[in-house]
C-alpha cells in the first residue's frame, strides 16, 4: 500500500499546482494569526491599560453607574430604600455582582438571580473602578490567586468545612430560608469566586484573609476546578444530589424498567 | 427436560444405563436411589404458579438480595472496618494526605484502586435500593388485593420484618464508609437515641462505646452488616418462601379459578426456566445501572469530621420517611420538667413511626377480627372489592409519601424554586389532611368502579352502535361479556356489617359493640356482587 501510494503523492508534488482548498488553508491560517495576536494584544492591553484607578476610567464607570445603577443604590451610590450603599464594597463586590449578571436586578426577590451578563467586561471595570474610587475596598483578585494551581486536597477540605453546609460537598447548590438559595457552583470562574468569598454576595457570610488566607482560598478554587474538570469516575452524577435523586432513579427507573419486563416476562404468548 | 427426570426415575432400577436417556437419566437414577430426591422433584416440580406480572416483585427482591451478597462478598475482601486514623495515599488527588479512618481510605482504595471495586460498589449499592424498593412494591400488591388473610397472616409478619431488617441491613450499611454523609446519618441515631428520656444517653455510650463518634462504631455495624443481619434475613426468607409452598400461591379472580384449585404453570420447566432467566434479567439491569450511574460518591463527601454537614444531606430512600418525620416536627416542642430536657421534637416522630409500623405489622389480624371472616382465601381481591381496606391502604401510603416527601424538603424547594418553610407547611397539612382526602377519594373509586362493573355484568358493554327500532326508538346496543370476563368481575365475597348479639351470658360487651362499629365502617358502604338470578334476568330483559 505505501508503495503504490508513496509515488503519487510524489506526482501531486510535482506538478506544482496548488491543491483547490490551499487559498482557503491560507486565508483560514492568515486569519487565526491576525485575530490571535488581536486577542494577545487586546488582552494585554486589558491587564496593563484597564487601570481602573485611573481618572478616565472613573469618569466612564460615573456616568454608567449614574445611568444603571442610581435608580436603586442613589445617585452618589450612598444607597436607597431599595438597594444597599455600595460605598467601601470594592471592585470585587462590583466585579462579582454584574460580572455573573445578578446585578443590575431583573426583579426584586429573595436574591438576585444569575443571567446573561449586562455590560461588556471594559463597562464592568469601569464600574468597579468608580466604585472602588469611592471608599477602599475588596479588589478583584490576581490572576495567579485564581488559576487552580493550588493543593486540591486542602481545598476540599476547607471547602467541606466552610462551604459545603449550603453549596452541597460537590458544589451542587442547596436551600436557604425563605426561598433563598446557595447557588450551584459549576462554570463559576475563580475569580468570581475568590470574589464572592472576600465580598459575602447575597446571604453569603464574608470570608476575610484574615478567616481564609489568600492562599487557602486559592486551593478551594483548585479543588473546585478539579471538580468541574473530572467527571464523577462512577458515571453520570444524577446532578450529585446526593440519595434523594438516588431514590428517585431507582424507583422510576431502575424498578420501572423491572416492572415493564415482568409484564413482558408474564404476557401471554399470541 | 427436567419433566423426563421426575418421569425416569422411579421405575429405573437397573435397566437405567441401557435406557436412551443415557447420561441425564443414569445422573438422575444415581442421584434419585442416594437421595429419594425424586419425591421432592415431583411434589415441587408439579408445583402450580399462576401467572401473573405482580406476582415476580418478590422474586426481584429475592434476586436483588441475591446480587447484593454476591457483591456484598467482594467487598469483604478488601473492606477494612477499622477507624484507625490514617493519612490517604491512593490515586484520588482532592484527598491525598487527608487524615481519615482505615474504613473510608479502604473504600476509597475498593473505588479507585482495586479492579472492579467501583463497580461492584456501585453495584452493592444500587442492588440495595432496588432491593428495598422491590421489597415494598411488593407489600403493597400483597396488602391492596387481600393476600394476607388467612392463611397468610404470618407470612405477611415474616415479610414485613424482612422489609425492617432490610431497612437495618441498608442503614448499617451506608454507614460503614465513615465518609461525611454516613457520619451525619450516625449522627442523627445519635441524637435520637439521645433524646430518649432516662436511658437515651446510657444507650448511645453503649453503642458507640463512649461518646459519639468514637472509634468503635464502624466495626461494629460491620458485624451486623455481614454477620448478624444476613443471617437473620436468610433465616426469614427461607421462613417466607416454606410458608409460600405451604400455602400455595394465590391468584387473581377468573374462570376456573377457587378456593380449592390454582391455575397457572408448573414449576418445571416452565416457571423455573423463567424465574431463572429473570435472575439474570434482574442482575443485568443492576449492572448496567451501576456501570453507567454513580451511587454515595464518598469522594466527594471526604471522610467523617463532626463539624460540617453537607447541604442536601439525605439517608438512602427507605430511611427517608424517618428523616421527614423529623423534618415535619414544628419548633418548640422540647420543654424543661423536673430538671430534664423531654425532646418532643425527637419522640413525637418516634412514636409515630413505632404506632405507624405495628399497625402495618398487624393490620392482617385486625382486619381478620373486624370481619370476623375465619375462611381461608386464595383468590385474591380485585382492590376495588375491598373499597375500605384500599382506601386505608391509600390513606397509608400518602401519610408515608408526606414523610417521605419531607425527606427531601431542602431539594424541592430549590428545585420548583419554593420556599422551605412552604414546602414543610405543605407537608405538615399533607401528613394531617392527605390519609383523610386520600382515604375518602379512593374509597369514592372503589365504589364507582364496583358500580360500573355491575352495570357491565348486567346490561352488557356500550357498543357504540345505534339502531333505530321499526317503532322509531333509538337503542344503543350494549354488547353482553363473555362467560370468563363475567366471572373475573362477579367472583367476590360480599361481607355485611355484624350484628351485635347478646353472647352465651346474654350479655353484649364492649369488645363487641366495637367490633361491630368498625365493621359497619368497613361494610357499610358496599356493592353486592351480581348474583345469578340477576344476570339470568338480565338476560331476558335485553336479548
Amino acid at each position: 500500500m505505501t508503495e503504490s501510494t508513496k509515488p503519487k503523492v510524489r506526482a501531486a508534488r510535482k506538478t506544482g499546482r496548488r491543491h483547490p482548498l490551499a487559498t482557503v488553508a491560507l486565508l483560514a491560517i492568515g486569519l487565526v494569526f491576525t485575530g490571535g495576536a488581536y486577542t494577545a494584544f487586546s488582552a494585554s492591553t486589558a491587564s496593563a491599560d484597564t487601570d481602573i484607578t485611573s481618572q478616565q476610567t472613573i469618569d466612564e464607570g460615573k456616568k454608567l453607574f449614574t445611568a444603571n445603577c442610581a435608580t436603586c443604590h442613589g445617585l452618589e451610590a450612598q444607597g436607597t430604600g431599595d438597594g444597599p450603599s455600595l460605598i467601601g464594597v470594592g471592585a470585587a463586590a462590583v466585579d462579582f455582582q454584574v460580572g455573573t449578571g445578578r446585578m443590575p436586578m431583573q426583579m426584586h426577590g429573595p436574591q438576585a438571580e444569575v443571567k446573561p451578563v449586562q455590560f461588556t467586561d471594559e463597562q464592568i471595570k469601569a464600574l468597579a473602578g468608580y466604585v472602588a474610587s469611592l471608599a477602599p475596598g475588596p479588589s478583584i483578585p490576581s490572576p495567579e490567586l485564581v488559576d487552580g494551581g493550588g493543593n486540591a486536597a486542602n481545598g476540599a477540605e476547607l471547602f467541606r468545612i466552610n462551604c459545603a453546609m449550603c453549596h452541597n460537598v460537590a458544589g451542587a447548590g442547596g436551600a436557604l430560608t425563605e426561598g433563598k438559595y446557595a447557588p450551584a457552583l459549576s462554570g463559576v470562574s475563580g475569580t468570581h469566586i475568590y470574589e464572592a468569598m472576600v465580598t459575602g454576595p447575597q446571604n453569603m457570610p464574608v470570608f476575610n484573609d484574615m478567616n481564609i488566607s489568600p492562599e487557602d482560598k486559592r486551593d478551594i478554587i483548585t479543588y473546585l476546578k478539579y471538580m468541574q474538570d473530572n467527571r464523577s469516575p462512577g458515571g453520570f452524577e444524577l446532578g450529585s444530589l446526593g440519595p434523594v435523586a438516588e431514590g428517585l432513579f431507582i424507583w422510576i427507573f431502575g424498578l420501572g424498567t423491572i416492572v415493564a419486563l415482568t409484564v413482558w416476562i408474564t404476557a401471554k404468548s399470541n | 427436560m427436567s419433566t423426563a427426570t421426575t418421569t425416569s426415575a422411579p421405575n429405573s432400577t437397573e435397566s437405567a444405563a441401557k435406557k436412551p436417556g443415557g447420561f441425564t437419566a443414569a445422573a438422575a437414577n444415581y442421584i434419585d436411589e442416594r437421595t429419594s430426591v425424586s419425591g421432592a422433584v415431583k411434589e415441587f416440580g408439579r408445583k402450580i404458579f399462576p401467572d401473573h406480572w405482580s406476582f415476580l416483585l418478590g422474586e426481584v427482591a429475592l434476586f436483588a438480595f441475591v446480587v447484593i451478597l454476591l457483591s456484598g462478598s467482594f467487598l469483604t475482601f478488601f473492606f477494612q472496618a477499622s477507624m484507625v486514623e490514617v493519612h490517604y495515599d491512593g490515586s484520588y488527588v482532592p484527598l491525598k494526605g487527608v487524615p481519615m479512618s482505615v474504613a473510608m481510605s479502604s473504600t476509597l482504595d475498593i473505588s479507585f484502586d482495586i479492579r472492579g471495586g467501583l463497580l461492584m460498589r456501585q453495584i452493592h449499592h444500587w442492588a440495595a435500593l432496588l432491593f428495598v424498593a422491590a421489597i415494598g412494591l411488593h407489600m403493597l400488591r400483597i396488602f391492596f388485593t387481600g393476600a394476607f388473610r388467612k392463611p397468610r397472616e404470618l407470612n405477611w409478619v415474616i415479610g414485613f420484618v424482612l422489609f425492617i431488617l432490610a431497612m437495618a441491613e441498608g442503614f448499617t450499611g451506608y454507614s460503614l464508609p465513615d465518609d461525611l454523609l454516613s457520619g451525619n446519618g450516625l449522627r442523627i441515631i445519635d441524637g435520637i437515641i439521645k433524646g430518649i428520656p432516662l436511658v437515651g444517653t446510657w444507650i448511645s455510650f453503649l453503642l458507640f462505646g463512649g461518646e459519639f463518634p468514637g472509634d468503635q462504631i464502624v466495626g461494629r455495624l460491620y458485624t451486623l452488616h455481614i454477620l448478624l443481619l444476613p443471617a437473620i434475613v436468610v433465616l426469614f426468607i427461607a421462613l417466607h418462601l416454606v410458608f409460600v409452598v405451604v400455602h400455595k400461591h394465590t391468584q387473581y379472580p377468573g374462570a376456573g379459578k377457587n378456593e380449592q384449585t390454582v391455575v397457572g404453570y408448573p414449576v418445571l420447566p416452565v416457571y423455573a426456566a423463567k424465574a431463572g432467566g429473570f435472575f439474570f434479567i434482574v442482575f443485568g439491569i443492576i449492572a448496567l445501572i451501576a456501570s453507567l450511574f454513580t451511587i454515595n460518591p464518598v469522594w466527594n463527601y471526604g471522610p467523617y469530621d463532626p463539624s460540617p454537614v453537607s447541604a442536601g444531606t439525605q439517608p438512602d430512600w427507605y430511611i427517608g420517611f424517618a428523616d421527614g418525620a423529623l423534618r415535619l416536627v414544628p419548633p418548640g416542642w422540647e420543654f424543661v420538667l423536673f430538671d430534664r430536657t423531654w425532646s418532643f421534637n425527637i419522640l413525637a416522630p418516634l412514636i409515630i413511626i413505632g404506632v405507624f409500623i405495628v399497625l402495618v405489622l398487624i393490620y392482617p389480624f385486625i382486619e381478620a377480627w373486624i370481619t370476623g371472616d375465619k375462611r381461608e382465601h386464595h383468590v385474591l381481591d380485585r382492590p376495588r372489592n375491598a373499597p375500605t381496606r384500599t382506601a386505608i391502604g391509600a390513606a397509608g401510603v400518602t401519610f408515608y409519601a408526606a414523610m417521605w416527601a419531607a425527606a427531601s424538603s431542602d431539594l424541592i424547594a430549590t428545585h420548583f424554586k419554593l420556599t422551605m418553610e412552604g414546602v414543610i407547611h405543605a407537608l405538615q397539612a399533607m401528613l394531617i389532611l392527605g390519609p383523610i382526602v386520600a382515604y375518602f377519594i379512593t374509597k369514592r373509586i372503589c365504589i364507582a368502579l364496583q358500580k360500573k362493573d355491575r352495570e357491565i355484568v348486567l346490561h352488557g358493554f356500550e357498543s357504540g352502535r345505534i339502531v333505530k327500532l321499526p317503532g322509531g326508538e333509538f337503542i344503543e346496543v350494549h354488547e353482553p361479556l363473555d362467560e370468563y370476563e363475567r366471572w373475573r368481575l362477579v367472583d367476590y365475597k360480599d361481607y355485611k356489617p355484624l350484628m351485635i348479639r347478646p353472647n352465651a351470658k346474654g350479655k353484649i360487651t364492649v369488645g363487641q359493640r366495637l367490633r361491630a362499629s368498625l365493621s359497619r365502617w368497613f361494610f357499610e358502604d358496599r356493592i353486592a356482587p351480581v348474583t345469578k338470578t340477576e344476570i339470568e334476568q338480565s338476560h331476558g330483559d335485553h336479548h
